[in-house]
Order: C-alpha cells, then sequence, then structure tokens
C-alpha cells in the first residue's frame, strides 16, 4: 500500500494552490459569483497555459496524460480556493466522456480544443423530475432532417449559459427496460432552438435550463453508440461524483484552516475562542470530518485512474463527503458567529459550494442507496 | 499512491489468514463475545484462558505478539503496515493478539528504558510469559490523570508504594501492573510522576474485582499497602513518568480492532438477509438498508485511517491528528453498530446468548452495554476532541 502522493502530484498541488491564492482571489470569486457569465477569460487562459484543462487527456489530443487521481488533486486545490468557471462541466463532464465514449474524431476535434481553452461543455442529463436514474430522461430525440430532432427540457445544467457545446441524453427508443434506448448527443449551443436560461441559484454557480426545441443534429453527433448511452452516463457520474468529493474536501480543509486560524485570534471574555472546549470540540469534529473524507476520495479516485470497478467507493465517498462537507461548513458558521452571516465575510461562500456539491450526482441518501445495492443488500 | 497491498504484504496477509485457520479453536467464534472497541467483553479472553494460552504461544514462536519490534528483542521486525495487516486480520478474527505490556509497556521500555531493563523484560514480554495490566486511573485521577496521588517514597534501593488504582483491566490475570506513580508532591502534577513495574504478587498488593455493567469481571480496583519494589523497576529516569506516558500513547495507534468492526458489521448483515418480515427480507426494507450502508461507509473510513496511520509510521512521519481522529472515530462507530444492531434485530436484539431465542450469539444485546465503555476508556471521546484541537489543530489551552 502506498499512500502518498507522488513528487509530481506534491508539485501539481502545490503549483494550483500558488496559481490560485495570487490569480484567483476572493475578490474575483465574490465578482464572478455575482456576474451572470461566472466566468473570466483572463483566468480561464492562465489555466489553459498551465495545462489543466488537458491534464487528463492522453498527449495524443494534445494533453498532459496524467491521470484522474492528479485531476482529483487538482479540484481539491480548486474547492480550497473556490474557482468560479466552466472547468469542472468542460473537463469533467464534457471532456471525460468524448474521451470515454466518443469516436476517434470526436476526440480529434474536441479534445485538443478543450485543452487549449478555447472551448466549453456541459452536460445536459438531468430534467424537471431531476433524477439521476434512466427513466428520468424523458427528452426525445427522432430520426429526422438527415439526422436527429431533439425535444425537452434539461435542468440543472451547469456553465450552459457559456457552453460551446452541450452533451444532451435523449431517449431514442421506448423499451421496457429505461436504461435502454438512451443516446448522447453532441448539440451546438449555437444551434437553432437551444435556449439557455440562467436559473438563480443558491451557490450563484450558473446552472440553466436548456431548452431543446426541434433541434436538428447530424447523425455523427452521437456520442457512443445510438441506444446505448446509459451506461456512459453512469460512468460519467461515477467519475463526477467523485471529482465533486475531490472539490469538497479541498472546500472543508479551507473551511477548517479558516476556523482555526480564527479561534486562534479571536478574543472573547478574555482569552482565544479556540481555548473553550466547546469551540476546541466543533474544530475537533471538523477535523474529523475532514480526515475522513480526504482518503475514501483518493480511494475512489485512484480506482478511477487505475480502470478498476468503483461503483461502491465512489458511492461511499459521494454519500460521506456530501454530508461531511456541510456539517464542516455549518460548524464554521457557528464559530464565526454573526460576522460569518455577513455578505462581506468568506464563509458563506464555502457554505453555498457544500450545499450545491451535496446535491449534485445524487446526495448522501442516493449514494446510500448504491452502497446497500453494491454489498447486495 | 497505490491502495492494494503490494505482493509483501498480501504473502503475509495470506500467512496470518492461514495461521489463523489451523490455531483458532473451531467454536471460537460461538464463545468469543468481543465487541469492536469495547472494554467490558476484552474479560472473555481471559475466561478462555488455557486456548488463549496456548494460542498466544504459538503467535509467540513465530514473533508476531510484538510484530514490529527488532528480532533482538523477540519481535518479528516487520513493518508497521504488516503489523497493520495483522492487527486487521487478527482483530476480524476476534483473536487474542498482545496486552499491555505488548502494546505499551515493552515498546516504552525499548525506547527509554536501560539496557539491563530492556534484557530483563523483553524477553519475556515478546514470548508471551510476561502480562502487564495498565495502572493510570484511580478514583479521583479519571481523564485529568496527572493528579494521581498514589504515592511512591524512595527508600535505600528500594521504593514504597502506598494508594489504591482503579480499572485496572485484566490485573487478576497479569502478573505486573504498569502503573503511574507520584514521585515528587512538591512540583507542579505534570512533573513529578513516575512510571514503574509492580510485581502483582508483591505482599501489600490487593486485588478486587469489579463487575461491569456487561456483567463481567473485567476490572479490578487495586489496593497498595506498603508495596516494596526495586528502584530497578523504574523505567527511565525518576519523574519523567508523564512524558513517557505521552509517548506511549503513541504506541496503541494501531491497536484499534478495525476487523472486527468489519467482522460484526457483516454478521448483522447476513442476519439482516436471512430474516423476513411478511415475507420480505430486511435488508429489502429502505430504512434498514439504509442504516447498513451508513454503517458500512464509516468502517470504510476508519480503514483508511487505520492503513494512513501505519503508512505515515513507516515513513517516520508522526500521524499526530490521524491517530487520535482514528481512535474517536472508531470507538464512536463502536456506539453507532450497536444500534444498528438493535434496530435492525428489534425484539430479538435484546436477547442474550443463552436463550434458545437468540440470534448472533447475543452479540448486539452484550454489544449495545459494552459500546459505551469504547468512548470512556484509553481517554474519554472529549479528551481525543481535546487533544485533536490541541496538538492536532494547535489551539491554544487557554
Amino acid at each position: 500500500m502506498d499512500l502518498g502522493l507522488s513528487e509530481e502530484q506534491e508539485m501539481l498541488r502545490k503549483s494550483a494552490r500558488d496559481f490560485l491564492q495570487k490569480e484567483c482571489p476572493k475578490q474575483l470569486v465574490r465578482q464572478l459569483d455575482e456576474s451572470d457569465e461566472g466566468y473570466s477569460s483572463e483566468l480561464w487562459r492562465k489555466m489553459a497555459e498551465l495545462g489543466w484543462m488537458g491534464l487528463v487527456f492522453p498527449e495524443r489530443y494534445g494533453g498532459s496524460g496524467r491521470s484522474f487521481l492528479d485531476l482529483a488533486i487538482l479540484l481539491e486545490e480548486m474547492g480550497y480556493n473556490i474557482v468560479p468557471g466552466p472547468f469542472f462541466s468542460t473537463v469533467v463532464l464534457g471532456g471525460l466522456t468524448i474521451l470515454t465514449a466518443g469516436s476517434e474524431e470526436q476526440k480529434m476535434e474536441f479534445l485538443p480544443q478543450i485543452g487549449r481553452g478555447e472551448m466549453i461543455l456541459t452536460l445536459a442529463l438531468t430534467e424537471p423530475s431531476a433524477g439521476y436514474d434512466a427513466v428520468s430522461v424523458k427528452s426525445k430525440a427522432r430520426a429526422g432532417n438527415g439526422g436527429y430532432v431533439i425535444e425537452g427540457t434539461k435542468l440543472f445544467v451547469l456553465n450552459a449559459n457559456l457552453a460551446n457545446y452541450i452533451l444532451c441524453v435523449a431517449r431514442t427508443k421506448e423499451t421496457e427496460n429505461p436504461e435502454d434506448g438512451i443516446t448522447i448527443f453532441l448539440v451546438g449551443a449555437g444551434n437553432p432552438g437551444v435556449r439557455c436560461t440562467l436559473l438563480k441559484t443558491l451557490a450563484r454557480d450558473k446552472q440553466c435550463e436548456v431548452v431543446f426545441d426541434n433541434v436538428t443534429v447530424s447523425e455523427e453527433s452521437v456520442v457512443g453508440k445510438r441506444d446505448e448511452g446509459w451506461p456512459i452516463v453512469k460512468d460519467i457520474l461515477r467519475k463526477a461524483a467523485v471529482a465533486k468529493c475531490a472539490e469538497m474536501v479541498g472546500g472543508a480543509q479551507a473551511a477548517l484552516d479558516m476556523t482555526v486560524n480564527y479561534a486562534k485570534e479571536r478574543v472573547q471574555f478574555g482569552r482565544p475562542i479556540g481555548s473553550f472546549q466547546a469551540i476546541q470540540h466543533y474544530c475537533a469534529n471538523m477535523a474529523m470530518d475532514v480526515g475522513g473524507s480526504r482518503f475514501v476520495t483518493y480511494k475512489a479516485a485512484w480506482k478511477v485512474s487505475e480502470d478498476l470497478p468503483s461503483a461502491l467507493d465512489a458511492a461511499i465517498a459521494k454519500a460521506w463527503v456530501s454530508e461531511a462537507y456541510g456539517r464542516v461548513t455549518l460548524s464554521a458558521h457557528q464559530v464565526f458567529g454573526a460576522v460569518g452571516f455577513t455578505m462581506d465575510h468568506d464563509m458563506h461562500l464555502y457554505y453555498r459550494q457544500a450545499k450545491a456539491a451535496e446535491i449534485v450526482f445524487g446526495g448522501a441518501d442516493f449514494h446510500r442507496a448504491v452502497v446497500a445495492r453494491e454489498l447486495g443488500l | 499512491m497505490d491502495f492494494t497491498f503490494s505482493e509483501r504484504e498480501e504473502a503475509f496477509r495470506k500467512e496470518v489468514e492461514d495461521f489463523v485457520d489451523k490455531e483458532l479453536p473451531a467454536d471460537w467464534v460461538e464463545k468469543n463475545i468481543y465487541w469492536p472497541a469495547g472494554y467490558g467483553t476484552l474479560a472473555q479472553f481471559e475466561e478462555l484462558s488455557p486456548q488463549v494460552e496456548q494460542f498466544t504461544r504459538r503467535l509467540a514462536e513465530r514473533g508476531w505478539l510484538t510484530i514490529s519490534w527488532p528480532k533482538e528483542y523477540g519481535g518479528a521486525g516487520l513493518s508497521y503496515m504488516e503489523q497493520a495487516i495483522f492487527h486487521e486480520r487478527m482483530s476480524y478474527y476476534r483473536a487474542p493478539a498482545g496486552e499491555i505490556a505488548t502494546h505499551i509497556g515493552g515498546p516504552t521500555i525499548m525506547l527509554f528504558g536501560n539496557e539491563e531493563m530492556k534484557k530483563e523484560w523483553l524477553p519475556g514480554i515478546a514470548r508471551g510469559e510476561v502480562r502487564f495490566w495498565l495502572a493510570y486511573s484511580e478514583p479521583n485521577a479519571g481523564s485529568d490523570l496527572s493528579s494521581i496521588q498514589t504515592r511512591a517514597m524512595e527508600d535505600g534501593d528500594e521504593l514504597i508504594i502506598n494508594g489504591q488504582k482503579i480499572w485496572g483491566t485484566a490485573a487478576h490475570v497479569s502478573h505486573y501492573a504498569w502503573m503511574a506513580v507520584r514521585t515528587d508532591p512538591t512540583v507542579p502534577p505534570h512533573e513529578g510522576i513516575s512510571l514503574v513495574i509492580v510485581d502483582n504478587a508483591a505482599p501489600g498488593v490487593t486485588i478486587r474485582p469489579l463487575i461491569n455493567i456487561c456483567g463481567l469481571h473485567s476490572f479490578n480496583e487495586v489496593f497498595f499497602d506498603n508495596v516494596r519494589i526495586p528502584k530497578k523497576n523504574i523505567v527511565g529516569e525518576m519523574n519523567k513518568g508523564w512524558y513517557y506516558l505521552m509517548v506511549a500513547l503513541d504506541f496503541e495507534r494501531l491497536a484499534i480492532p478495525i476487523g472486527a468492526f468489519r467482522r460484526t458489521f457483516e454478521e448483522i448483515v447476513q442476519y439482516a438477509r436471512e430474516t423476513k418480515h411478511n415475507g420480505q427480507a430486511l435488508s429489502q426494507q429502505p430504512l434498514i438498508w439504509n442504516k447498513l450502508a451508513n454503517i458500512a461507509i464509516q468502517i470504510e473510513i476508519a480503514y483508511m485511517l487505520f492503513w494512513q496511520t501505519a503508512w505515515m509510521l513507516d515513513r517516520s512521519l508522526v500521524p499526530n491528528i490521524e491517530a487520535s481522529l482514528l481512535k474517536l472515530f472508531a470507538t464512536e462507530l463502536s456506539q453507532k453498530l450497536a444500534n444498528t444492531g438493535m434496530e435492525v434485530m428489534g425484539h430479538y436484539g435484546q436477547l442474550e446468548g443463552s436463550s434458545k431465542w437468540s440470534s448472533l450469539y447475543g452479540r448486539v444485546c452484550l454489544g449495545c452495554l459494552d459500546c459505551i465503555s469504547a468512548l470512556v476508556g484509553a481517554g474519554t471521546s472529549e479528551i481525543q476532541r481535546n487533544i485533536i484541537a490541541m496538538r492536532g489543530l494547535g489551539l491554544p489551552p487557554k
């Protein structure tokens, strides 16, 4: 067993920490949160120059050929700092899907562009029913106009407001088995009939409603095989859940660090509040949640990296970390008291992140059900 | 990173498996009612004494009682990771695998004892012939351990000890007290404590049983009335005991019965699968599987903290915070596991093992009692949180 990071991974972590501290201060985070775009083209370009967007793509697609675990380490740092923008939707939801299931032509066309920071992607999966199961996919794509015509409404689509392409999950066949007959399409966001409306959300994270109103796409826009898209969706959801856990671990660590620093400095009753046992125990519980979350996340990420069966570990991580991050940020708020309840303070940024991350790609209950299933209960 | 065992680790794990398969009595599962991280049912080990002794001898023959000790002291000279693998497997089978002398006394002697002391004690401990009990707590010194009053006065080449110790687990089946005494009452509490080894058979030692809430004799109160010990039984230097004691806490880091959690959980899952209500297995009821999944997740987290601690120790990194987190998390999990077991089993969970209606040998019934001790023994949950906050996170003491 080797539970340490490699030298390269340590370097990636450190350079990401330093870069983000400098280039993505909280002032910028707030500014982007409050904007409609939620994105800084300058920051995006610099991240691309560092090779972050192409980190996990093989070299023949212009990437650096690093592992999913490396990506998780990078995401942990992005979660630590909070980095608004379409990185997650572009690289994890879009790029990895194309890398996993796309044709050679699609990979050659999309991955290098993503890597250079010239293309933004997202995945349109959830619908008004908001479920992550196959039966919730009601949007339809029928053969027509020399390709397919997509009809349906997608909800909670991350960063669709910025996306150049949207991976749309639609039903191409009605059968007894809801997992049969689902197809993934690469849809140009400029395609007539694609209408995107920004949703105002708790985390101010630019989720959108995307309406596909008789959107015509070509035969070549299918990712993977027609009617056989659901296993691809499941695969990407699993990876996305693990990637989100990495982000959450970073955020939880940041909340803990901020809280401990504050508890050491804030004086009440003539002594630092960190010397009071009540505060110490909040902090200890937070440390417990951070420490408990990190290695189940790494284990799941490592399994994805090694292409080992990862369904159980991914579900364990998402089920636990979802709730742990929430607990950590709530405890942090309790320690910060009234000042933490102000817009000027940074803690609410993390609390908002925690809430959004808890829900996305299935919450704790959803993943406990997966754990139970994987254990054969 | 690599979350799989190396070839060598895997081979060792297999060796431990084969050993247990061959040496552990066949009816051990039925007879052993140990609850993970509980202290009350540990007594069961002693009640099975002849079997335990034989098993322990076999372990000692391989140096496995003192697995990470150097070979010159009778250990197996293996890594902490291998020690962790060993403990994981042994605790999975609820097999005895050492006690205070092997876990705390020996390692402390190795670090702080002089050559004479090492020669006198270490080989016997490694052979499993010398058993210690932990004589720290007193009626008025529990969590506030540095306030111990049991006094040791110098008298020529000897110390004369007067006082009382309490919660001495297994004192009645051990040979020596591994004991904290006050040797200087004139200095601040931490600076006047010494660690000594006291023979149970010395005149003036009286051991009385305390029956715990499981109905078992695991604890004792022990009285010391002008008990004389040779000064060579002082561990390291006089009045440095508190420091040794704090360092010794580190040796307990891997003494978490991690495998017992998994084993007990598997048994409860098995019960949920096999037990039907109105034709439906308990395991198929959402409320039940949700609870079980929750425990499974937390067992995995405890495992990760466990392996991480071993991994760090092998690299001479100090797993200060990780080890305290492991202890805190695992002991609290002990209670959650018992509660979940009771919720799954319902009425049947409350039956003692002797009932013809009982399941899982009454394990959950007893576990519900024993788990209370997990959060109290070896530093309460509150003390653990204090340690995490102050030692781990650097929060100020005042």
